[in-house]
Parts: C-alpha cells; structure tokens; sequence
C-alpha cells in the first residue's frame, strides 16, 4: 500500500542566472514498509525531495499525499504538527541536543507530542536497547562515537512513532564499521518493525544493501529500481 | 524539559554566561549600591532636620510666617500643647519664641534667629543636646545661659563663658539688647544651622521682648514615627479648624515647611532609579550580543529542534527562558550581594570626614549611612527580569527565521 505519493514535484530556486530545477516532474510512490536509497551525483536533488516529502520545504508545483493528506495545503503550523506525528527525521550530522543525554535527546520529542512519563520512559529503553545503546542511555553526545550518536539519532526518530523515517546521507559521517551497525539496526528496524526507510546517500556499502534505488539526476529521477 | 533544556544551555559555554553574569552582578551592585548611598544621605539630612531643627510637625500664627514678627503669637499656647500631648502618634511637645535678632560679640556680629526655649520641653523634641560639643546644655547657674553653634563660634570669636549681645525688636516695636554668657557650644552636620541658631530659655527671651512667659508663636511636635506625620497632621486640624479657618494659627509638616527636603528626597530616588535603569540598558546589549551568539552558534540544532516538530512558541520560549535565567542569575547574585553591602555599610556607616566640610556646608552628615527599603529590591529584580524579556526578543526572532531544512544543513 502506498504511504507517500509524489505528482509532478517541481522544486525551482532561483539562481544567479537562470532558475534551478532541484526536482523536476519527480513522481514516485513509496510503499509502507521499504527500504528505500535515493541516489545520484551532488547536486541532483536528492535532499531537496527528503525535504519536500518531509514537509521541511514547499513546493514550486505539484503534490505530495502521505497516505490521504496533501502536504500542500497544510499550513505552516498544521506542517510542524504534522512531521512532530508523522515523520522521523535522521540527519547527517546527527544533530543531537549536546546537553541532553543520549535517554533525554529520545524522550524530548515523545515530550514534544505530550506523551505521559511512564510510556515515554519505556519507550526510551526499549528503544535505546534495540540500537544497542542499553549501556549508554545517560551519556551526553559528547561522550558517543559517531556511529553511538547517528544510533541515538535513529532512535529519537522512531520514539515519535513515524509513519516513516527520512534519513539525509546517515552514514556520511561514520566510519565503515559504524556505517555497518548503523546499517544493521536499520535493516533490523524495517523488517522486524515494517519501519519505512528513505535515505539520501553516496555511500556504496548503503546503495548495496538498499531493496529499492531511486536514481536521481538533474532533479529527475533516472531509475527506479 | 523545556526548562531544563533552557538552564542546561545557559551553561553550555560557562566562560561566556559567568562573563555576561558578572556584568549584571557588578552592574546591579554598582547602582544599587549609589542608590542606597544617595536615599541614605538625603534620609539621614531629612532625619537630622526633624530631629535637631524643625520636629515634625510646627504651629505658627500665619502673620507670623509672613512678616516673622514676634508679636504674631499662638493663642493660648499652654493649652494647645497639652491637647497636642494627648493627640495619639505624638511623642513631645515643645512650645518656643523664635525671632530674627543680631548678635555681637567684643570682636564682630552677624544675623541669627534666636530660639526661647524651655530646656525640658525641648530635650523631648529635639536633640540639640546630643550635639554639645563644648561647655553643657543650659546646666550652668550662670544668668542668661546661651547656647550656640560652633561655626557662630568661630565667626564670633566667642567661647564658652564669652558674653553675647543680642540686639532684637521687642513687642513694642522698640530695639532691645540682651546680654547672654554663653554655656554651651553645639555642632550638627549643617554649618548654616550652626551659625544662625542661637538657643536661650523662654523665660530670659520674653523678658527681653517684654511679653508674658507663656508666650509662644512656634510649637513643635515630634512624632514617635515620621511614617505618621500626615496622619496626625491631619487629626491635629481637625482639633484646631476654627483657629485655622479665622486664620489665626496653621499647621505644617515637615515637608512643607522644607519642601526642598521632600523634593531632593523625591528627586534622589527617581534620579538613582534612572541610573540603576540606564545601567540595565547597557546591560541588556550585552545580554542581546551574548544571546544572539548562543543562537547563531546553534543554528543546527535548533534547526533540528524545528524540523522534528518543535513549533516556534516553544522556540521562541527556550531562547526567551535561556535569556531570563542567564539575567536572572546575574540579577540574584547582584541584588543579594547589593542587599549584603547595603546591610553592612549601612550598620558601619561610611566615613567621609576627608569632605565633611563640603558635606556639611550642604547639611549633609560626613558619616553615611545607605539605606534601601526592600521594595527597591523587589522593583529592581523585576526590571531585571524586563530586561530579560526585552533582551529575548532579538535572539528568539533571530532563531524563528531559520529555515529547518536549510539550518540543519547548516556548516556541514
């Protein structure tokens, strides 16, 4: 069953001299549960699509239905209501909250949606654990690997309960060894949980263990596979 | 967790956060600090005044006030002092003539006013007594006793035992000379009030202006609280409104008696509060430039913060709590250090005898004391926290126009 539909997304900024087409006339449909690589040469518009499927940018022309809803005609605020209950969000930089612990980064967006303490506490450790973080849930940032801090990353954009997860270049930043837990967790996530993964990436070791490819170039997508 | 987050990140670039802190430490403590020094001066001349010179509140004839002739007189004078004595609030009562005269000694002479007193009587008003610093308070067998001030004194070129000719209108209209010996030498913390007040009993003054003993055209009243000044000043004319409304005798305070008291006491305050306001100003540009850094150095995260789905009014409330709790530490620190060096100075007091002739000559005490209701306080901590609110705005909006998806990007 389809959980994402895009028609005929446009996405054109306006260059020095003549406008850019970040996407053009992309259309795609993600089923609930893939596992799913966007990839293409720098510059071909892979984030720029991550950011509009993930309500993070708007675009020129066309529409995106996650499931019924069209993200174009949400408000800005009915937008940051919708991603904060929708969409799990793992950046390339990690992006975790340097005074927070690895427990607490998890448990501020269950706060954020006003989940109780008790199912927040649970939830954090049940999912810290499947990251196989069980034995670092109260170490700051500053006190993990990369590889720790994109696991705590992917876990906080599970603790909100994601009809999906969008994930821009999650490994570019790791090491191999950390690219393959990394990869592993995730995999493990998506078959075990039916967690639906959409990643941006470069990275051959992700591309070879992606089921689908979708292959970007110049904003339109080249391959679908 | 909101707030937590807000106090975590106060402190995550500790360095910058103490430096911004101690700015408002010192800051607060600098102002508040003069603004006790400053109420404390004007407090302490207000004080010296009531208690040494003018009481709390005066009865006059009102011709008296006006052409400051000795025959405008208060009507039954004996009698009002006794009602005023039974008035609740009222501490002592004194009844007194008082008249412009000159006074010569051997060598010079100069303007005075001379005070008729009864000794008694004025020892529970005043405590121009305690201020003896040569000879005694009318304790001499001597005929005549004079009391005066030391800066008389010295213009004189008197001392104690010295005759004083005092040259005065009698109630006839006719010159009379008087000679006084002078028993005692006094001095206050004003050098106007020491060369112009000379103090002789009641009895020895009415002689030499021929009127009756009992005779008075000034009473004076001290309270047992200022606080209760209005409040008797009042009931008082209320007891005496036929006497005040044929306008032959008026009631004043303190403060209107000296306005420029009450106005330098108004003023000091509203003057030392500008001051503490324009320090927090200055204050918050810091606050704003310190602020302004937190945010740009996170624009990442709180990119991030927006992207997951953190809406703007809790953004804008974390950089707005960030900013309350980086001043409102400051502003503890500041004001408990200010309350701690305001207690202490004021108990000590602060010796400024090096300018006590400048001071003086201005009736201002050399040894300060600062004082400071708490209510400064209280109305200081909340323009810290204005200041806070105020600071916030720039930084908060700041951080509101990241966009999420370009912010989480952002330097990577």
């Amino acid at each position: 069953m389809s959980i994402i539909r895009t028609e005929k997304l446009n996405k054109i900024y306006d260059g020095e001299a003549i406008p850019v087409h970040a996407t053009n006339d992309v259309t795609l449909n993600f089923d609930a549960g893939e596992f799913t690589a966007l990839v293409g040469p720098s510059g071909c518009g892979k984030t720029t699509l991550l950011n509009l499927i993930g309500g993070l940018d708007k675009p020129t022309s066309g529409e995106i239905f996650v499931e019924d809803i069209n993200l174009s005609t949400l408000s800005g605020r009915e937008l940051i209501d919708f991603r904060l209950k929708n969409i799990g969000f793992v950046f390339q930089a990690y992006n975790l909250i340097p005074v927070l612990t690895a427990r607490e980064n998890v448990d501020f967006i269950m706060h954020l949606q006003g989940v109780d303490k008790t199912n927040r506490t649970n939830r954090v450790e049940e999912l810290l654990t499947k990251v196989g973080l069980e034995d670092k849930m109260d170490k700051r940032p500053s006190a993990l690997s990369g590889g720790e801090q994109q696991r705590v990353a992917v876990a906080r954009a599970l603790a909100s309960k994601p009809k999906f997860v969008l994930a821009d270049e999650p490994t570019a930043n790791l090491d191999s060894t950390s690219t393959t837990n990394l990869l592993d967790i995730m995999l493990k996530l998506n078959e075990e949980d039916n967690i639906t993964f959409i990643f941006s990436t470069h990275d051959s070791r992700v591309i070879k263990r992606a089921r689908r490819l979708v292959t970007l170039d110049d904003g339109k997508v080249i391959s679908n596979e | 967790m909101i707030f937590s987050i807000a106090w975590k990140n106060v402190w995550r670039n500790k360095l910058r956060s103490l430096i911004i802190i101690l700015s408002i430490t010192l800051g607060l403590l600098g102002g508040i600090f003069y603004l006790a020094f400053s109420n404390g001066m004007v407090q302490q001349q207000i004080n010296g005044t009531i208690q040494t010179v003018i009481s709390n509140i005066q009865l006059h004839n009102p011709e008296y006030l006006i052409n400051n002739e000795i025959i405008y007189t208060i009507k039954n004078p004996e009698e009002k002092v006794k009602t005023i004595r039974q008035t609740e609030g009222v501490r002592a009562v004194a009844s007194k003539l008082v008249s412009r005269a000159m006074a010569s000694s051997a060598i010079t002479g100069t303007g005075i006013v001379i005070n008729g007193i009864d000794p008694i009587d004025e020892r529970e008003t005043t405590d121009l007594y305690s201020k003896i610093v040569e000879g005694s308070y009318f304790e001499s067998d001597l005929k005549n006793p004079a009391v005066i001030g030391k800066k008389l004194a010295e213009k004189l070129k008197i001392k104690i035992n010295s005759k004083l000719v005092v040259t005065i209108q009698n109630s006839s209209g006719d010159i009379a000379y008087g000679a006084f010996r002078v028993v005692g030498i006094y001095k206050t913390d004003n050098t106007s009030y020491d060369q112009m007040y000379v103090f002789t009993q009641k009895k020895d003054l009415s002689r030499l202006i021929a009127v009756d003993e009992n005779t008075a055209n000034e009473i004076s009243i001290l309270l047992k609280h200022n606080d209760l000044t209005k409040q008797v000043t009042d009931k008082l004319k209320n007891i005496f409104s036929e006497e005040i409304d044929s306008e032959t005798l008026t009631i004043r305070s303190w403060d209107e008696i000296q306005p420029i008291l009450k106005m330098l006491n108004e003023m000091t305050i509203q003057f030392t509060m500008i001051f503490v306001i324009i320090i927090l100003v200055a204050l918050s540009f810091g606050i704003i430039n310190t602020m302004l850094m937190a945010v740009m150095e996170r624009v990442r995260e709180i990119g991030m913060l927006m992207a997951i789905g953190m809406n703007k009014i809790k953004v804008f409330s974390m950089i707005l709590l960030e900013t309350v709790f980086l001043s409102i530490t400051g502003g503890v620190i500041g004001l408990a250090l200010s309350y701690i060096a305001v207690e202490i100075t004021g108990n000590t007091g602060i010796d400024l005898s090096i300018v006590a002739e400048g001071l003086n000559a201005w009736g201002y005490s050399a040894f300060i004391y600062p004082e400071l209701d708490v209510i400064y306080y209280f109305m200081i901590g909340g323009l810290v926290v204005t200041t806070a609110l105020f600071a916030s705005i720039l930084p908060a909006r700041k951080a509101l126009k990241f966009n999420p998806a370009e912010a989480v990007r952002h330097d990577v």
